[in-house]
């Protein structure tokens, strides 16, 4: 199956490329090139050979047996926290590094909310030797500061974003115009399916390896290659995106989408884009986002920096608009107890990005017969200070 | 006559375009801020509609449209602002912002409030020539105003000549690959990518902004373009003086 954009970027109405005159060379470029060069074979033989030998997939698609006994049904954990770096994110930067080879570029740079991002944009430079810039908002950078290390060990700098928040929209304003002025050596790593098309459809299809092996990892253990449901966290969208991406054309599947709702949505400290967002453009896409009446855009707010983001990739507001997927929500409070939960359950500690989608869990009712994939993301290893924390 | 075709008929060297954002540095301060500006000679204005997430700007610009939120300003209240502006003011105008608090306040509505108020032209760096042209171009054309293309020394001859066929008003020449804001001088790279745009014999006037702060940058530009464009300049100085009108007369006389 293939889920597509059309050739200017659009899910129904949601995409695009709403970019300035000073990014159009470098995004056109990227437009025009992007599928012949990934549908490559070439390509797609080093993609694969990487994702194989360096980052270890196919990662284990696990049945969690005491979580299944505590909710009555059963319960398979897709286990991207055991990939290197420790999340979802490698399957993209080790997909659009290989892209930036092919474009002739020497320079990277990203944004990160977590880290997780950076961690794996860092490492893929310095596997390829390409300079690497990362910009992390101020306050991420003290609170994801084992991620900062670890960039700055891989080589990487980190430049700690000023403006707004200080969290990843602002870390992804600075990449932004870090690339209007370094329009020719650079390419713009972007790790989520948000941004100006073909970022959206680029980063679902690097992806979208987590669904394509989910179907048969499930096949070979439950005899279907479809579950009931697949659940994953939802911040930009790129680990829901590439759980969803293989199960979108059937429709018996249900999508389960789970938003940070912060202090809950209607406390006005929340990052649930879809719950509180409406119709707009942000960084360069036609999408839900939080803004005022005005059209301002609203800081958001989630406990998980790697969700702490105020729009979402336009192929999930369409996915939403048409009901193909349900959006649900978790507080910080809600996700913190579900991360206990699996630790203690499964001996499993998930980034608390994942722990939105396990927190999803108990607001849901299953069928003892159901199979429920819930995609962990990553692991918590960053977010042991917060944990921590919590224990006290 | 919209008022920007009117200057380029009457004018066509040196063109001193100033960039303010609204809002900035006071809520109120705008009306007095054009008075100001067109009494010292200012050929063009540029008003920014102060935008939350401004990607294309500098710091400078960055700062001052953070301040104008704060101070409360938003495009409807810009709009009450221009309400009578045009019994004081002669200079031509345009408002210059990103997509979305345009979006939010409806393209139709947001153009009939511009030709209400006496706005001539429009700059929305984030608008795409393909979306302008299939839903915005006709609310530009029945309200008379002019929406401004930006180029950069990376649009190519092909683009721009395409841009050309399509514009009116101006161009907007960006001075080079870069966010707004002073760079002190014009580099030989700029010098050949401004000769190679005029070489093109483009239909449309040219104005030169992005880097223009001073005098000399200011003259440099406007030998190869019919003007140019201050802003983050003029915007810091209004950030640090204590009389701004004192203040706006002296930038736009070391200028002139």
């Amino acid at each position: 199956m293939s889920f597509s954009p059309d050739e200017r970027g659009f899910y129904g109405q949601f995409g695009g490329a709403y970019i300035p005159e000073m990014l159009y060379a470098n995004v056109e470029e990227l437009r025009l090139k992007y599928l012949d060069i990934i549908n490559n074979e070439r390509f797609q033989k080093e993609f694969h050979r990487l994702l194989k030998y360096y980052v270890g997939r196919p990662s284990p698609l696990y049945y969690a047996e005491r979580l299944s006994n505590r909710y009555g049904t059963h319960i398979y954990l897709k286990r991207e926290d055991l990939n290197h770096t420790g999340s979802h994110k490698i399957n993209n930067t080790i997909g659009q590094i290989l892209l930036a080879k092919e474009l002739g570029k020497k320079r990277i740079i990203a944004e990160t909310g977590a880290g997780q991002h950076g961690v794996a944009t860092a490492t893929v430079c310095a596997l390829m030797g390409m300079d690497c810039v990362v910009h992390m908002g101020e306050t991420d950078v003290k609170r994801q500061m084992p991620n900062v290390l670890r960039m700055k060990m891989l080589g990487a700098k980190v430049i700690p974003s000023m403006s707004g928040n200080r969290t990843l929209k602002d870390a992804g304003n600075e990449a932004i115009r870090d690339w209007i002025n370094n329009p020719t050596d650079t390419h713009y790593l972007i790790g989520s399916v948000v941004g100006p098309h073909p970022y959206p459809d680029l980063v679902a299809k690097f992806q979208s390896v987590i669904s394509e092996e989910i179907r048969w990892q499930l096949k070979e253990q439950t005899g279907s290659e479809l579950p009931d449901y697949v659940l994953a966290c939802i911040g930009g969208g790129s680990n829901a995106m590439g759980a969803f991406y293989h199960f979108i054309d059937d429709a018996a599947v249900k999508l389960i989408a789970v938003e940070a709702a912060g202090l809950g949505v209607d406390s006005g400290e929340t990052a649930a884009s879809i719950a509180r967002g409406t119709d707009g453009v942000i960084q360069g896409a036609r999408t839900k986002l939080m803004q005022n009446a005005d059209g301002q855009i609203i800081e958001p707010y989630s406990i998980s920096a790697g969700l702490d983001y105020p729009g979402i990739g336009p192929a999930h507001a369409y996915l939403h608009s048409i009901g193909r997927t349900i959006v649900l929500d978790a507080t910080d409070d809600e996700a913190i107890k579900a991360a206990f939960e699996l630790t203690r359950l499964e001996g499993i500690i998930p980034a608390l990005e994942s722990a939105h989608a396990l927190a999803a869990l108990p607001k849901m009712k299953f069928l003892s017969s159901d199979v429920v994939v819930v995609n962990i993301s990553g692991r918590g290893d960053k977010d042991m200070e917060t944990y921590i924390k919590a224990l006290r | 006559m919209n008022r920007i075709d009117n200057l380029f008929h009457q004018k066509k060297n040196n063109i001193l375009s100033i960039y303010f954002t609204a809002g900035h540095p006071t809520l109120l301060s705008t009306a007095d801020i054009l008075t100001e500006l067109e009494a010292s000679g200012t050929d063009m204005i540029e008003i920014g509609m102060p935008f939350s997430d401004p990607l294309a700007d500098g710091p400078v610009i960055q700062d001052s449209s953070a301040k104008a939120l704060k101070n409360g300003m938003t495009i409807k209240g810009l709009f009450d602002q221009l309400t009578n502006i045009r019994q004081k003011v002669k200079t031509p105008l345009l408002l210059m912002g990103y997509i979305n608090p345009v979006l939010q306040f409806g393209v139709e509505a947001f153009c009939k409030k511009c030709r209400e108020v006496g706005v001539d032209g429009i700059i929305l760096p984030d608008l795409p020539m393909d979306i302008y042209q299939e839903s915005f171009k006709k609310y530009f054309e029945e309200n008379d105003l002019r929406f401004i293309f930006l180029i950069t020394p990376q649009t190519s001859d092909e683009r721009i000549l395409m841009i050309d066929s399509i514009s009116n008003g101006f161009i907007y020449m960006v001075s080079s690959s870069s966010t707004t804001g002073a760079k002190g001088s014009i580099v030989s790279t700029q010098v050949a990518y401004f000769e190679r745009v005029k070489a093109l014999k483009l239909k449309n006037p040219l104005v030169i902004g992005f880097g223009i702060s001073n005098r000399e940058t200011f003259n440099r530009a406007s030998s190869y373009a019919n003007g140019a464009i201050i802003g983050s300049a003029f915007v810091k100085m209004l950030n640090e003086t204590t009389d701004w009108k004192k203040g706006i007369s002296d930038f736009v006389k070391q200028i002139n």
